[in-house]
């Protein structure tokens, strides 16, 4: 099986700015990939370097065998993108929308139609055909900003932030939807700030200050050796004021960590002072657990922190 | 080829979509440089009619009488006051309600009589140079002739001036000014309204995701070009229509030349409104971007100020601005009958200019979305 999308030693400067450094990274066809990282880190300039609209300072990548500094015409009518502002226009109809974006990849005639009628059925937006965008919910816009990227038919689609500022109900539709999709073959890159998400990915990449930190699947990132540093421990204090107990816990003696999780702390601690702090806490519950995404995030996050001073 | 505009017509045929749901822009578009047209058309007159004058006559005899009438009957002096001291002349000067001043002395008569040379004060008010230089001017040709009626007794005089004027007979203001509104309300009214459309785009992320779509940049740039220059080109013959019925101008040309002559102008306003649609982030960006070309298109392009009066570094600079050459096609055109043999060169200069800003403007839009 070949990779749909591949970087090798992707490098993107901006003056003495680099925006990416030296990443490499391949994602299968018909995976999901999610790409996490706060904002600035460099994951929107990855996706139009690989859309072939940004020429790389160094290194190279592929779309489905595409060379991204050569083939950018032809990547752009393979690959559909969609972003958190959605690039719809509201004042057109759901149908002209659609229309529209239908027109841009060239598609017309008996084969327009049918592909219209495949993404309506899919997304379930034929009720509201003429409907204004600007009239629809936030997460009726998204269906249709995913109908407009789709509607040619790309075995690559990136998504930049979907689901920012859309409520959970949507979120779930949504996902849904890839899920279907990439169970018909079509590979999926997403970028998001929702760990839940990530945690829905075939596999997640981490990116933080220009670099790629971490990828895998969501166990191999929790087993991470940077992730899991030696005689430490991952564990969940349970205790009736949990956010007021925080700042004590972050005092104690071989807490490396520690942040709240709901009712719970979750704390990176060395292992052997694990007894004293149940010792310090009889009225908690503690047990030792595995790291969720975030846990493995930040502790990763902290150590190149660390490592920059 | 095909390639290259890529993406042109669904563009296209979007953005007439755009036009016609935004009511606003289209009444922007079209009501906008009517009512301007009105108000300009109307306002200004530069011809000096009617001067407010004061008078102070100490000569009190049939003389001065008939000079005063002479005066009044210029058209050009009303004679509105009468005061009986020097002082109440400069009074009335100075508190505005009069612009001129004209003072008999009480020997006016007598030196007409014994032959020796009377005077009379001309006070003018100069803040209004146009005005100041009018009144000077009637007075000194009303005075001759008094004079010359004087020392002529058969009434003859040797020289009469018969003035001929050619293309605008009557002079009317608004026979000179309306062609030359014509080329800034077009310019005003496209560079805006393009700008602007693809600002919106950018402000709302429609652009970005059009810059991952195979869309051409030239596809993108004459997909919008198009409808917004038949909307310019139909407000354009509104306006005509309206020049010609409203305010009486007469098109001693050939209105098909001037409009054919038209299409390398809008070419250019439109290829400018792109450049600074590359330029500007917001729409209120864009919207004072495009104001800011107006104002040397107004005054700099021979619209009010004469271009053979102007120091050598403005004349160079009226050159390079399009409107100039536009308004010159303008006025060849409706006043003065001209056609394509006399106003080649500026249809000429105004295609490269168009085609050069086009080109300006896909260069920034390639580069823009390499961003």
């Amino acid at each position: 099986m070949s990779a749909a999308i591949t970087a090798e030693h992707l490098t993107i400067r901006f003056g003495s700015f680099t925006a990416v450094n030296d990443v490499s990274f391949a994602v299968e066809k018909g995976e999901i990939f999610g790409f996490l990282g706060p904002n600035g880190s460099g994951k929107t300039t990855i996706i139009k370097a690989l859309c072939g609209l940004l020429k790389p300072s160094a290194g190279t990548g592929t779309i489905l065998g595409m060379d991204i500094r050569k083939d950018a015409a032809e990547i752009k009518q393979r690959v559909g993108y969609m972003s958190q502002k959605f690039g719809l226009y509201e004042d057109l109809t759901v149908a002209e929308n659609i229309n529209f974006y239908a027109g841009v990849y060239g598609i017309s005639g008996r084969q327009a139609e049918q592909r219209k009628d495949e993404v309506l059925a899919l997304t379930g937006i034929e009720h509201y055909l003429n409907r204004r965008a600007a009239q629809l919910s936030g997460g009726w816009k998204q269906r249709l900003a995913l109908a407009c990227a789709i509607i040619h038919s790309p075995e690559v689609v990136f998504l930049d932030e979907p689901t920012a500022g859309i409520d959970p109900v949507a979120r779930r539709a949504l996902w849904d939807l890839l899920f279907r999709l990439s169970g018909q073959g079509v590979t999926f890159f997403v970028t998001t700030h929702y760990m839940d998400e990530a945690e829905r990915c075939g596999r997640v990449g981490y990116i933080y200050l220009s670099n790629l930190v971490a990828i895998g699947t969501v166990p191999e990132l929790q087993r991470l050796p940077a992730a899991n540093p030696p005689h430490t421990s991952r564990i969940q204090i349970t205790t009736a004021n949990a956010s007021a107990m925080l700042d004590p816990v972050r005092g104690m003696s071989g807490v490396r960590e520690a942040t709240i999780f709901g009712q719970s702390i979750h704390a990176l601690v060395e292992t052997d002072k694990i007894d004293a702090l149940k010792a310090h806490l009889p009225q908690a519950r503690i047990e030792v657990i595995t790291p969720s995404l975030e846990d493995v995030f930040v502790t990763l996050t902290y150590r190149i922190m660390e490592a920059a001073q | 080829m095909k390639h290259l505009f890529h993406g042109l017509l669904p563009v296209c045929r979007k953005e007439v979509l755009h036009i016609l749901r935004d009511r606003g822009t289209l009444f922007f578009a079209l009501l906008i440089p009517m009512v301007q047209l009105f108000l300009f058309g109307f306002a200004i007159d530069t011809n000096v009619r009617q001067i407010p004058t004061v008078v102070l006559d100490e000569s009190h005899t049939q003389e001065s009488r008939q000079l005063l009438q002479r005066f009044a009957a210029s058209d050009v002096f009303a004679l509105r006051e009468y005061v009986q001291s020097p002082q109440g002349l400069y009074e009335a000067i100075q508190a505005g309600h009069a612009r001129v001043g004209i003072r008999i002395p009480p020997d006016y008569a007598r030196h007409l009589l014994d032959g020796s040379t009377a005077t009379v004060l001309l006070l003018v008010d100069g803040s209004d140079s146009s005005v100041a230089s009018q009144a000077v001017n009637t007075a000194s040709g009303v005075t001759l002739q008094q004079s010359l009626a004087r020392v002529l007794p058969s009434g003859k005089i040797p020289i009469d001036v018969r003035p001929s004027v050619l293309y605008n007979p009557s002079t009317r203001s608004a026979n000179f000014f309306v062609p030359g509104l014509i080329g800034i309300l077009l310019q005003m009214m496209t560079i805006l309204m393009i700008a602007l459309s693809l600002v919106r785009e950018r402000e709302r992320g429609t652009l970005e995701q059009l810059t991952m779509t195979p869309v051409a940049p030239l596809g993108l740039m004459c997909g919008k070009m198009i409808p917004y220059g038949i909307l310019a080109f139909a407000e354009l013959c509104l306006i005509l229509f309206v020049m010609r019925v409203v305010f009486l101008v007469p098109i001693h040309g050939n209105v098909f030349v001037l409009l054919a002559m038209s299409l390398p102008f809008l070419l250019t306003v439109l290829g400018l409104g792109l450049v600074i649609s590359t330029r500007a982030r917001t729409q209120a960006e864009a919207f004072q971007l495009s104001m800011g070309t107006i104002l040397p298109s107004v005054f700099l392009s021979g619209y009010i100020f004469l271009i053979g009066n102007m120091p050598p570094f403005f004349k160079a600079v009226s050159a390079i601005i399009p409107t100039t050459y536009y308004i010159r096609i303008l006025r060849g055109i409706i006043l003065r009958g001209a056609g394509l043999g006399e106003l080649w060169v500026d249809g000429v200069v105004l295609t490269v200019m168009g085609c050069a800003t086009i080109l300006l403007a896909a260069r920034q839009f390639v580069r823009q979305s390499a961003n």
